[in-house]
């Protein structure tokens, strides 16, 4: 079996190689997925996002914080099959304000230094996911877990 | 991999990294010509800065906001200025910027330099970009020659270029630039040569001025200019110039200056001098095997090439490009200084005329055919006021554009458009209409009878003092039912205005739009500081150019629009006499002569349909996130209500989105009611983004769709930070 740090070192490069990721929100049962541009904290507690308010989105998380996030770094090639890595992370999404929204958007344009304008604009709201659960695919078919304890 | 290189070290394979220019110039001096000392900022390190910071991928997402041919000329401005303040924004990364510093130091110790572009672009496409990318002259000091380099990076990006690059079908994703630094050569008498002109086969052309050829590059100084014979190397002819200036280096930069009297009456070159720069560009022409088109300077008796290219014209005849058109988008200062004389003094006095001269006629006095007449020659006068609006107060916006591009460069502000607070609150024609409507609206407001009266329609119970208040007003404004009803079929009652007056009357709005920024003292103070002796004086005065050009911009349109009205008047007139006679209150055969006349202001301009399905079809198309340009910051929500033909305004409620083609300045009116504002047109200097910033109110310009996509009543956000606007709630 693998070690948990072997689980937290692959996860960590995963989030660490992959910029975007698929954020799924609901509204009145209806699942929404959306594809977002993400960082992840060292410690994979936490992974965060920038939406504009007026998007659909972020009317979902804030009626309904749960969501499941979606990285993997399939390639769009045969051989993503056996060899690509995917992992869904299931958790609590919340808009975080000064001075931690600052702090995090250091960390996200240090990622994205291309979306200054975007991150910054007073319309968007910085999301950060408190991570519950990781699913993590790899070889095709085997699903490995990773809890975080309360 | 080097970030900057020194002649020596530059072989005949590195186009791509030293650009067309530094190669040119490495060539000429190991082919023994007299050349400055210079340095080379490869291509390789603009690719790693823009790689570092991130402005790489940052560039391309500004440039594929929407499809390049749906922008207009302006929006492509606005485009290139962010771009150019991400470049003024983020400094050169400390182990490239060490690099360039040790490099330049050894170089060129503590002289003066030029900073010239070099694209390795120009070399590959057959094509000239000559004039397009920015060079400056005399920069001293590390810093200041790196935030130049950073300058000169940015012009791969500027309007002009992007347009030129579109044109030839360059692709962006490819560009890059390279830098030369040169010591400065501050010669007495500088100039042109073409070693071959491009009219005339046979001959050669060699252009001078005193000083140094930024003026002649430019065109604020005009050359004299001697046409040669390519064969016996004899003088054909030479047009003496009118010497009035120089360009000299000042303590930065340059400065065009008085020429000094001994100069006036005396060529820059004499025959010899004239015979050696021909000889050096026939030199040039057989070392590169091509006719070249050079820069050159004296400096006392010692000949230097400056720079050295093919002569595009030669070779791109086969293409006449829109490169010159591209250059002419850009006005010096001194060009736009004598534009507003001639504005103020002459053209707005002279429309001002105009209008009094046409409104001192009564129309009901005369006869059918002087009616007629009078339509007629009030088409000529409108015709010749809307060319003159087209081709003197339009450009005469670049003063804004100048500012803009000053300011940016001494303040490195985060937004690019900081500049425009220091433009606003400007005494502009509109907000004083704006301003004596708020005041109808309050009367209406104050006094519940009349607001019943007109309610009710019942116009004769509307107190006497209010009538001559709204008389008045049509007096000053021209008839607000007119822009209301559609323009050239107004209406005898004057119900749309009254709708909008209850409207306004039923809301407390702000009276005379946002508040003046406290800090907006502050930052003049900021701006004019960064600043000293000479070149402090022209900031003042710049900004004080671009405060007319802002004030213009809205104005303009307005004392336009009181040409338009009484030209409308004599048509309703007109209207008015021909409905009676078809009513067959009066038996007339002469209806004829104003029929036709009438019958040429039936045009109907035509309407934006909303979309609609096709029968039959499976797929039904929403608008959810429309993209345009971010043009007043804010974010708003409200009920859209969609302006498709003026009569909709009348219908504008309090607290909804205006969405439309372009707010007409003569539909500002409504502008106090509305939450936010979204255009078909684009730009952030367009009068609809100047009205909104001025009433703090979000805007967003540049959707073409946004007409026909967005319905009544829609639920809008409008973001004016990013420029987009989301339509319809959030359900699935």
């Amino acid at each position: 079996m693998e070690a948990t740090e072997e689980i937290q070192r692959r996860l960590r490069d995963l989030c660490i190689s992959q910029k975007l990721a698929v954020v799924s929100t609901q509204s009145d049962g209806q699942p929404y997925a959306s594809l977002v541009a993400f960082v992840a904290s060292g410690d994979l507690h936490h992974i965060f996002f920038v939406t504009p308010r007026s998007t659909r989105k972020f009317a979902n998380l804030t009626s309904d914080s749960r969501v499941a996030v979606l990285i993997n770094s399939s390639a769009n090639e045969e051989s993503d099959f056996h060899d690509a890595i995917s992992i869904t992370v299931t958790g609590m999404a919340a808009e975080i304000m000064d001075p931690d929204r600052q702090d995090v958007l250091k960390q996200y344009l240090s990622k994205h230094p291309y979306l200054e304008d975007f991150a910054r604009s007073p319309s968007c709201a910085v999301i950060r996911v408190a991570a519950k659960s990781y699913y993590m695919v790899q070889n095709f078919q085997k699903v490995m877990e990773l809890h975080i304890n309360p | 991999m080097s970030w900057i290189i020194s002649a020596d070290k530059i072989r005949q394979t590195d186009g791509n990294r030293v650009g067309g220019k530094g190669l040119a110039l490495v060539s000429l001096a190991k082919g023994g010509f007299a050349v400055p000392k210079t340095l080379c900022v490869t291509s390789e390190a603009y690719q790693e800065y823009v790689s570092r910071t991130g402005l790489r991928e940052r560039i391309l997402l500004e440039l594929n906001r929407k499809a390049f041919n749906d922008m207009r000329w302006e929006e492509i401005w606005d485009c290139a200025t962010r771009i150019r303040n991400m470049f003024l924004r983020k400094p050169i990364p400390k182990e490239i910027a060490a690099e360039l510093k040790k490099a330049i130091r050894t170089t060129f110790k503590d002289e003066a330099v030029v900073v010239r572009s070099s694209a390795p672009e120009e070399d590959a496409a057959e094509s000239s970009f000559a004039g397009l990318h920015e060079s400056y002259v005399n920069v001293q000091g590390t810093d200041a020659i790196l935030g130049h380099i950073s300058k000169v990076w940015a012009s791969l990006w500027s309007d002009a270029a992007l347009l030129y690059r579109q044109e030839i079908g360059l692709d962006v994703k490819k560009s890059a630039m390279a830098v030369v630094i040169q010591e400065i050569v501050v010669g007495d008498k500088s100039g042109v040569a073409f070693s071959q002109s491009p009219n005339n086969n046979a001959q050669g052309i060699i252009e001078s001025v005193y000083g140094l050829n930024q003026g002649l590059v430019d065109g604020a100084v005009e050359p004299d200019r001697w046409i040669l014979d390519r064969k016996n190397k004899a003088i054909v002819s030479h047009t003496p110039a009118q010497r009035k200036h120089w360009i000299i280096a000042g303590q930065s930069g340059v400065q065009l200056s008085a020429l000094p009297k001994k100069f006036k009456n005396l060529p820059p070159l004499n025959s010899k001098e004239v015979r050696h720069v021909f000889q050096l560009a026939l030199e040039a022409e057989k070392y590169f095997k091509s006719p070249q088109d050079l820069e050159w300077t004296f400096c006392k008796t010692d000949l230097y090439v400056l720079q050295s290219r093919p002569i595009t014209t030669l070779s791109s005849q086969k293409g006449d490009d829109s490169r010159s058109w591209y250059l002419s988008l850009h006005r010096s200062f001194e060009n736009l200084k004598l534009l507003r004389q001639k504005i103020e003094n002459e053209l707005i006095p002279g429309m001002i005329a105009e209008a009094e001269k046409m409104a001192s006629v009564s129309l009901t006095d005369l006869s059918d055919r002087q009616l007629a007449a009078a339509i007629d020659e009030r088409w000529k006068i409108n015709q010749k006021w809307t060319n003159i609006y087209w081709e003197e107060f339009i450009p005469f916006a670049h003063g804004v554009r100048l500012f803009g591009q000053i300011y940016n460069d001494a303040m490195h502000p985060e937004d690019p458009y900081e500049f425009v607070d220091l433009l606003t609150r400007t005494e502009m024609a509109s907000l004083e209409r704006n301003q004596m409507l708020a005041d109808l609206a309050s009367q209406v407001r104050n006094n519940p009878s009349l607001a019943k009266a007109l309610n009710d329609g019942q116009h004769e119970r509307i107190n006497p003092e209010f009538s001559e208040a709204v008389d008045r007003f049509v007096e000053k404004f021209g008839d607000l039912t007119c822009a209301i009803t559609g323009g050239t079929r107004c209406e005898q009652n004057s119900e749309p205005l009254y709708k909008i007056l209850l409207e306004m009357a039923a809301h407390c709005l702000s009276k005379t739009g946002r508040q003046p920024s406290k800090d907006k003292d502050a930052l003049q103070e900021k701006f004019l500081s960064s600043f000293e002796g000479e070149k402090k004086e022209t900031a003042v005065e710049v900004l004080d150019l671009a405060r007319s050009s802002y004030q213009l911009r809205d104005d303009d349109n307005i004392y336009l629009g009181r040409i338009e009205a009484q030209m409308l008047a004599a048509v309703r007139e007109a209207r008015r006499r021909i409905d009676n006679y078809r009513a067959g209150r009066k038996q007339k055969k002469n209806d004829d002569v104003l029929f036709q006349v009438v019958e040429n202001f039936e045009h109907r301009p035509q309407f934006q349909s909303p979309y609609k399905q096709k029968p039959g079809d499976d797929f039904v198309i929403q608008a959810r996130q429309l993209v345009g340009q971010p043009a007043g910051p804010g974010l708003a929500k409200g009920p859209a209500r969609v302006i498709r033909q003026t009569a909709d305004l009348a219908e504008f409620k309090y607290g909804e989105i205006l969405i439309c083609d372009a707010v007409d300045p003569n539909m500002t009116f409504v502008v106090p009611l509305a939450a936010g504002v979204v255009e078909r047109r684009g730009g952030m200097l367009i009068h609809g983004a100047i009205i909104a910033r001025e009433y703090g109110l979000p805007c967003v310009t540049g959707i073409p769709d946004a007409t026909t996509l967005i319905q009544n009543g829609d639920e809008v956000s409008v973001d004016g930070y990013l420029g987009i606007v989301t339509i319809g709630s959030t359900d699935l």
